[in-house]
């Protein structure tokens, strides 16, 4: 699982990084998102994940910290994605405005001419 | 059971993220067209934000105790805190400073010319503020979203393609640099396990071998973050730009969100590797030293180069950052308070000022008719790139007489504004009269101060004191030049200009005179947060705080904690 989450994590944030620099704004978005999506699946796997265990302690506290996950990157992932998810619905209202502002969908806001 | 008798005075901490949230929200309920009743409101939040922050900047002068609020009364590495340092109370008394002024100017016009305004701008300092008394890492990065949230609004406040073009740069950069944010973060969390700024400081002390680097890791990618925001060369062509193309009250304001990123860099390297932070003391100070120098000179360059004001002020905005970043990499390696006090007493009164300078700008660059200025106006009254454009000087429009002008213009509004920008141009330089000179002072005596106790002073000393000396200059040259150009031609052009928007300045200016007669207060105060953020009083005091007792006595007076 571990091989698997970090490849997820290298393939999102790399091909996130690739679109952000491209010229096109709605490349830039989705690499945004892209990047976003590798960030929380990031913040997730510092926390050390363990499969089926549950973040909610039993009343009386625990014996075995090793049987519980970690529920503050959960509570941090689901904040983070909130906050992504907003600034990347801000952002295309921008990118829309761009659009019908400058007539092109270039990040400079017009083309270059070679 | 919650009783009204336990509103206590510790809660008066919580009061400057309160009071803009309510006056924010507050406003939503009302109709945009009632602006004048929005802007009633921001004031009253304004007004009420300034008492509060004198309040508690007494309090944190008091005697030398630390405030820490306790959100839910969690203790205190389980909940979230909220602490009170000198250092974040001047932070934010300078949030309250700047606002009343940029609010009373965007009353003269730009308040109408776009929605929510008012809204974004209590948001705005909601997040600041926030960002400023947060005790915890991952708030930290909330506030930070809720201040650059409100901003990429009041960036497009006014539209026109010049405002997204700009806009649309600025956003995607502050989102990529909130995603290094969150690396930092997690990194950090991954290593020590908690989020908690004063535990982090503590657990750093002794991390394993295998720990440290990671940790340096985290810190690293935070500090990227932070740099991207203050616009750090080479992470700050953004901030010109942006900054020129926002409306003038709104880049007035952000002046001090530049300086947000400062704090942030600041607040962690003292904690984190402070001189007498173990193993990791010194992490990242060689790096700050050097970007904040390579930042003065791009600066001081780009200054050089500006033709409008506005891009006069961005240069000289990001000098400023990149002097305190400087002297935060020198207190790293061990640079002493003296040097840090100074820093702080010229960030306090160059920021102070470039703000005015902003303001300034729009006045005096001001070559529309005074359409402009009128409330029916188009958002964007004239094309940006003919107005933006190279010519300016004497050869402007004519100002247009206008009868049904909205307040009195001022007879020989030019000589007022002159004399306003000469005023702010030579605490800019940093000429002796100001507050600008008596930090750079403070500062490079502290310097060799520090220098002469290891015996030869380091090259990197003499290289930041004859940059700072030379930014100096470059600074003053510049504005000379544009107010030679601009001031003293015969021109028709005279701007046109409102009260409303000369007492702002003016305010802004006032400030900077009365700080430079309480200098001597000044300096001790700034001195002795410099003491205790050198001496990490901080992480101790944060970690000694229990929550209070509900059956216990109401007298049990647990916000104060003596170091």
């Amino acid at each position: 699982m571990q091989l698997i989450l970090a490849c997820a994590i290298g393939v999102l944030t790399g091909s996130g990084i690739w679109l952000l620099l491209r010229p096109r704004t709605f490349q830039v978005t989705c690499g945004l998102s892209l990047l976003a999506y590798g960030v929380n699946l990031f913040i997730f796997g510092v926390g050390r994940p363990i499969v089926g265990a549950p973040p909610v302690l039993p009343q009386g506290g625990f014996d075995d910290t090793l049987a519980y996950a970690d529920p503050v990157p959960q509570a941090l992932v689901l904040t983070a994605i909130v906050i992504s998810f907003a600034t990347t619905a801000l952002f295309l209202v921008v990118l829309l405005a761009a659009r019908s502002a400058t007539g092109t969908d270039h990040v400079d806001g017009k083309e270059r001419h070679r | 059971m919650i009783e009204a008798a336990e509103i206590k005075p510790e809660h008066l901490l919580i009061a400057p993220l309160l009071i803009p949230f309510a006056a924010g929200v507050l406003m939503l309920f009302y109709d945009d067209r009632r602006r004048w009743l929005k802007f009633g409101m921001g004031l009253a939040s304004v007004l009420a934000l300034g008492v509060v922050s004198w309040q508690l900047i007494g309090r944190a002068d008091e005697d030398a105790m630390l405030r820490v609020y306790l959100l839910g009364n969690w203790p205190v590495p389980m909940g979230i805190v909220l602490v009170l340092d000198r250092l974040s109370a001047m932070m934010v008394m300078l949030t309250a400073v700047l606002a009343l002024p940029a609010l009373i100017y965007a009353a003269a016009g730009w308040q109408g010319k776009g929605q929510h305004f008012h809204t974004l701008f209590q948001f705005l300092l909601f997040g600041m503020n926030g960002a400023f008394l947060t005790g915890d890492l991952f708030n930290l990065f909330v506030f930070f979203e809720v201040m650059l949230a409100a901003s990429y609004g009041l960036v497009l406040h006014g539209s026109g393609p010049v405002r997204i073009r700009a806009g649309l740069h600025y956003i995607a950069i502050n989102l990529t640099a909130s995603l290094l944010f969150l690396i930092g973060v997690a990194l950090i969390y991954g290593v020590t396990g908690t989020l908690n700024m004063a535990q982090i400081a503590h657990l750093s002390r002794d991390l394993g071998t295998g720990q440290r680097p990671l940790f340096h890791a985290g810190a690293a990618m935070l500090g990227l973050a932070f740099l991207i925001k203050a616009a750090i060369w080479p992470l700050g062509f953004w901030l010109p730009r942006t900054y020129d193309a926002a409306a003038s009250p709104v880049a007035a304001v952000m002046t001090l969100m530049s300086k947000v990123g400062v704090y942030a860099v600041l607040r962690i390297a003292l904690l984190c590797f402070a001189p007498g932070a173990g193993e990791s003391a010194g992490f990242g100070g060689a790096v700050l030293m050097m970007a904040g120098t390579a930042t003065m000179v791009y600066g001081a360059l780009g200054v050089m180069a500006s033709e409008r004001l506005a891009r006069h002020a961005g240069h000289i905005v990001l000098i400023s950052s990149g002097t305190i970043i400087a002297v935060t990499g020198f207190t790293v390696l061990g640079g002493g308070a003296r040097m840090l006090a100074g820093a702080l007493f010229y960030m306090i009164g160059s920021t102070v000022a470039a703000s005015a300078l902003y303001l300034l700008a729009e006045m005096v660059e001001r070559q529309e008719p005074v359409d402009e200025i009128d409330e029916s106006g188009e958002p964007q009254p004239a094309p940006p790139d003919m107005v933006r454009g190279l010519e300016w000087g004497p050869m402007g429009l004519g100002a247009v007489e206008d009868s049904d002008e909205p307040a009195t213009a001022l007879p020989g509004s030019i000589v007022t504004v002159g004399a306003l920008f000469a005023a702010i141009a030579a605490v800019l330089a940093g000429l002796p009269p100001f507050a600008g000179f008596l930090g750079k002072f403070t500062m490079v005596s502290g310097m060799f101060a520090a220098a002469s106790n290891l015996g030869t002073i380091p090259p990197m000393v003499w290289v930041f004191v004859l940059v700072l000396l030379a930014s100096g200059f470059a600074v003053l040259v510049s504005l000379l030049r544009f107010g030679i150009n601009r001031f003293w031609v015969e021109t028709e052009n005279r701007p046109r200009v409102l009260v409303l928007e000369i007492v702002p300045v003016a305010l802004l200016l006032t400030g900077i005179v009365l700080m430079t007669f309480q200098a001597e207060d000044v300096t001790r105060m700034t001195l002795e947060a410099a003491d205790g953020l050198i001496e990490g009083r901080y992480a101790a005091t944060v970690m000694a705080v229990h929550p209070v007792d509900p059956g216990a006595t109401p007298q049990m007076d647990n916000g104060d904690v003596a170091p």
